[in-house]
């Protein structure tokens, strides 16, 4: 009797709490037309700083990785957490087989996390029912990535490019080495369990065949599912290099103005020119050249003479009212603008126009298009430039404003192992300098000479 | 990183660029020669613009979603902007033989009925080669059955000789509930069966399955491992995907994959209505007038854009929401925030543009409804992975939607009817969609400017603003 009125009091008292922190959620809805993204609460469900992309994920997701050694697991692995990131979806790699489902939980509740993606064998229909009862008991979903491979050359390529740089390999003979870990393969195929399509009909996975072939997809649950299945059915291995480049240097870059559409100047159509010359002497196997819809790009591309697609998702961030000042005009006109911009640079958006998490948002088609292509150069602009970077080095939200994209300069970026080789070369061409450094001093009571102190000269 | 710097040699004579023009409908930069446009160096982003052209053939049991899967896929592909087309065997049949008798003359021992089907098959396919060859279609749907290896052979060769790429969609079912489901929502309606009853009609039609089942190959993981396809399962569940060679295949992929066939309802509207649009003016991002929060009142997901009009929209019905930024209303670049009376004497030039291709237009520094279609895809993907719907939207951003769920024209598209206060429920049936339109009885200025008899850049500005409706 006691414990009935204890457990009816228990019960109350949550329940009043639950409907007053929904009500708290309802009311903090903030409509105010700051440069900053707000974040919105709303009925108890509170949104992650993505007003561009809608929330879906409502439980976290694990994602488990199944298959032999030397299947792509880890290349996937990576490659799938660093988009995901990439796109605003928080995303861990776990990549030990050890590596206690407890942190997984530690990874969705305090920090936030999303996706977890599980990387291991986890080839035994043991091990994975035991992931499954864990989910299901914590409510996370769950969906698998099967590699299966039996092609001998892909697996002996895949050896050598990542596991003998392995600590376990360093000392040894390479013949050696390639004999040690087949036999250490062959040491899990006998109790490997594939994914049953039979028995595990019910299961959400996705089985990749033969590094992209054929792909087997079951019960996928919900839209990040499906955004997975879609990237990893557009990734390749096929050896290839992407080029990145901005334009030649611009009048008004020349002028030290923001945005706008001018042309080349001359420097910038030297630019041009000796940019066809780089690419000749590159020898690459059709290549495709990609520009944006503004002017500078297009006159860029124009020199090289070959055939080029425009995309207007490679237009250069809306700088809303601030479109062709200088940074001087946007601090006299207006500096908490400025000064917001500088506290949050990743996530301030333009009056008016867009914010970096904006671009990644209209990136995305691009990237997704550049992981099917194999040989391309993108010629685009500086903030453009920077988002692509980031995908491509894995570089975070409050890094991805302030990499160095400078005029004038090709930035060959080759996949290699798990990451990315990058080669810059400057086309010894001078050209202004865009890059503005974060100012110490980010306050909006700062003075002018404060806000200004890391802007680039120009005329 | 490493870091080279090469020397490159700039005394060479630069060779002399073009020359490059801004085309003044869809603001893009040509290069030009003797006052024209040249066209030789460039394509705009879209798909397969030099490629070759693509077949898709379906495959599958009578009454397994073959034609509900190539009409929606084809009114996918052209709202994207990919000419398509589908061609349906059973169409060819009819008008052939003109009066459907039974089930008998799908026997595969019917010497006539398979000369006639051959035929059909051969019209169709010939008509395919000329939307494709000469009628710029991009994607050509085949709509049949296509149960046999042998017929698929046939045309995989007619698809090589004509340099076209072949994608198959099978679809494969087993569930009796689907398949009798299929049967009285499409089949009884059918023109074979006018003069049946419900028993009849399902009864032959069950017989009709029968005859195709005995010789059905279905593709095969190993006979049939060089083809590139998709598999489709039990509606969804479960999908086999080989060989994907290029992006429209990759794009037609994610879409199959994300369409789903259980009921439900969208519902589209737009904001209430605005400061802005009682004086007139276009674009902006005003608060909602007294009538507006009125409208506003009156299980559900519900979307957003970022602009201030829809979200207090939105929170007057007191559920959480989504806002999207891709929803936002079209942007009118220099012109935001005019009047068209301003518009006219600003920027009679554009004015005119506009009214000449209102599709492709594209505002000075802003948008075209082009671009529009362009950002609203991924809106497009996740409606078809939702269920019930409810977008609170914009002008020109419904009528895109509108477009895509009733099959409009590029040049129907912009001067769709989307009143405010207004919404309209959209449920899929059968092979298309339903439409109800559910006014609020709430009182609004209209918004809807006609296109104009004279869009000669030389009109008059009476002739111009002829169609404006009326505002304070």
């Amino acid at each position: 009797m006691c414990l009935t009125i204890c457990k009816l009091l228990c019960v109350s008292v949550y329940l009043i709490l639950f409907v007053s922190w929904t009500v708290f959620c309802v009311r903090t809805c903030c409509q105010t037309q700051t440069g900053i993204s707000q974040v919105t609460h709303y009925a108890g469900v509170q949104t992650f700083e993505l007003p561009s992309v809608p929330q879906f994920c409502n439980s976290p997701t694990m994602i488990v990785m199944v298959g032999l050694p030397a299947r792509g697991k880890t290349y996937i692995s990576k490659k799938l957490t660093r988009y995901l990131n990439w796109i605003g979806v928080p995303t861990k790699s776990e990549a030990c087989a050890a590596a206690a489902l407890k942190d997984v939980t530690a990874y969705f509740t305090k920090e936030q996390g999303q996706v977890a993606v599980f990387d291991a064998t986890n080839t035994t229909r043991e091990r994975r029912a035991i992931i499954i009862s864990f989910a299901k008991e914590k409510g996370y979903k769950v969906f698998f990535v099967e590699s299966i491979c039996d092609d001998p050359e892909i697996i002996a390529e895949n050896i050598r490019q990542v596991k003998f740089g392995s600590p376990d390999y360093v000392d040894r003979d390479i013949d050696e080495a390639m004999e040690d870990f087949i036999q250490r393969i062959d040491c899990y195929r006998a109790s490997y369990m594939p994914i049953d399509d039979e028995r595990d009909r019910k299961l959400s996975y996705i089985k990749i065949f033969d590094v992209g072939n054929r792909y087997l997809v079951n019960q996928v649950q919900d839209h990040i599912q499906s955004r997975i299945v879609y990237y990893l059915m557009n990734i390749h291995v096929t050896p290839r290099s992407i080029y990145l480049s901005r334009h030649g240097e611009s009048e008004l870059n020349l002028l030290g103005r923001i945005g706008g559409d001018s042309g080349l100047s001359p420097r910038g159509q030297k630019y041009a020119n000796a940019l066809a010359t780089f690419i000749k002497g590159q020898n690459i196997r059709d290549l495709k050249v990609w520009t944006s819809h503004m002017k500078r790009t297009i006159q860029t591309a124009e020199a090289l003479g070959v055939q080029y697609e425009q995309w207007k998702a490679l237009n250069e961030i809306d700088a809303g009212v601030c479109e062709e000042m200088t940074y001087e005009e946007i601090q006299e006109n207006y500096p908490e603008e400025f000064a917001l911009r500088d506290q949050d640079k990743y996530r301030y958006r333009y009056p008016k126009g867009e914010s970096y998490e904006d671009l990644v948002h209209r990136l995305e088609p691009v990237i997704m298009e550049l992981e099917r292509q194999e040989n391309v150069l993108v010629i685009c602009h500086q903030a453009i430039m920077r988002c692509l970077l980031a995908y491509f080095l894995d570089k975070p939200a409050d890094e991805l404003p302030y990499l160095r994209c400078p005029l004038h300069t090709v930035l060959k970026l080759t996949p290699i192992a798990y990451g990315c080789k990058v080669e810059s070369f400057f086309l010894n061409i001078e050209a202004v300098n865009t890059h503005r450094e974060r100012p110490v001093n980010v306050d909006i009571n700062r003075n002018p000479e404060e806000a200004l102190q890391t802007v680039p000269d120009h005329i | 990183e490493k870091s080279t710097e090469l020397s490159l040699s700039s005394d060479k004579t630069p060779s002399n660029p073009r020359e490059l023009t801004q085309n003044p409908l869809k603001k893009i930069w040509m290069p030009y020669k003797n006052g024209l446009p040249e066209k030789t160096h460039i394509s705009e982003k879209g798909l397969c613009m030099t490629n070759c052209p693509t077949l898709i053939v379906t495959v599958g049991l009578p009454a397994r979603g073959k034609t509900y899967i190539s009409k929606k896929l084809t009114r996918y592909l052209n709202w994207i902007g990919v000419p398509t087309r589908e061609f349906n065997v059973g169409q060819y049949r009819r008008e052939f033989v003109k009066i459907y008798k039974s089930f008998e003359f799908f026997r595969p021992d019917n010497e006539e009925g398979l000369k006639i089907r051959r035929q059909c098959a051969s019209a169709a396919l010939n008509d395919v080669r000329q939307y494709l060859t000469e009628e710029q279609g991009q994607v050509a749907v085949f709509d049949a059955t296509n149960t046999t290896r042998e017929r698929r052979e046939t045309i995989i060769q007619f698809a090589e000789q004509n340099g076209f790429k072949v994608f198959f969609v099978e679809s494969v079912c087993e569930d009796p509930d689907v398949i009798q489901e299929n049967i009285v929502q499409v089949k009884l309606g059918s023109p074979d069966y006018t003069n049946c009853n419900t028993e009849e009609a399902v009864e032959d039609f069950m017989k009709r399955i029968k005859c195709y089942e005995n010789s059905y190959e279905t593709l095969d993981e190993v006979l049939d491992r060089d083809l590139s396809y998709i598999k489709i399962m039990d509606v969804g569940q479960r999908y086999l995907v080989n060989r994907v060679l290029d992006h429209i295949q990759s794009r037609i992929v994610y879409y199959l994959m994300n369409i789903h066939i259980t009921p439900r309802s969208i519902y589209l509207c737009r904001h209430g209505e605005s400061e802005l649009n009682v004086k007139g003016r276009i674009g902006g991002d005003s608060g909602l007038t007294p009538r507006g929060k009125e409208f506003a009142k009156n299980d559900l997901k519900v979307w957003t854009s970022q602009m201030k009009r829809t979200i207090q929209t939105a929170e007057a019905l007191d559920v959480p929401y989504e806002q999207w930024k891709v929803l936002n209303e079209i942007d009118a670049g220099v012109c935001e925030e005019m009047m068209y009376e301003e518009i006219q004497e600003n920027y009679p030039l554009e004015f005119a543009l506009r009214d000449q291709d209102k599709y492709r237009y594209r505002y000075p520094k802003g948008e075209s409804y082009e671009d529009l279609v362009q950002r609203l895809e991924p809106v497009i993907m996740e409606l078809e992975r939702q269920e019930n719907v409810l977008v609170i939207c914009h002008q020109a951003v419904m009528r895109c939607l509108l477009a895509y769920f009733l099959d409009k024209t590029a040049e129907e598209l912009p001067y769709l009817k989307c009143p405010l206060h207004t919404v309209l429920k959209l449920t899929p049936v059968a092979y298309g969609c339903k439409v109800e339109s559910i006014s609020l009885n709430v009182d609004a200025v209209n918004t809807h400017r006609e296109r104009p008899e004279n869009v000669e850049v030389s009109r008059m500005s009476e002739e111009a603003l002829l169609t404006v409706p009326a505002h304070q």
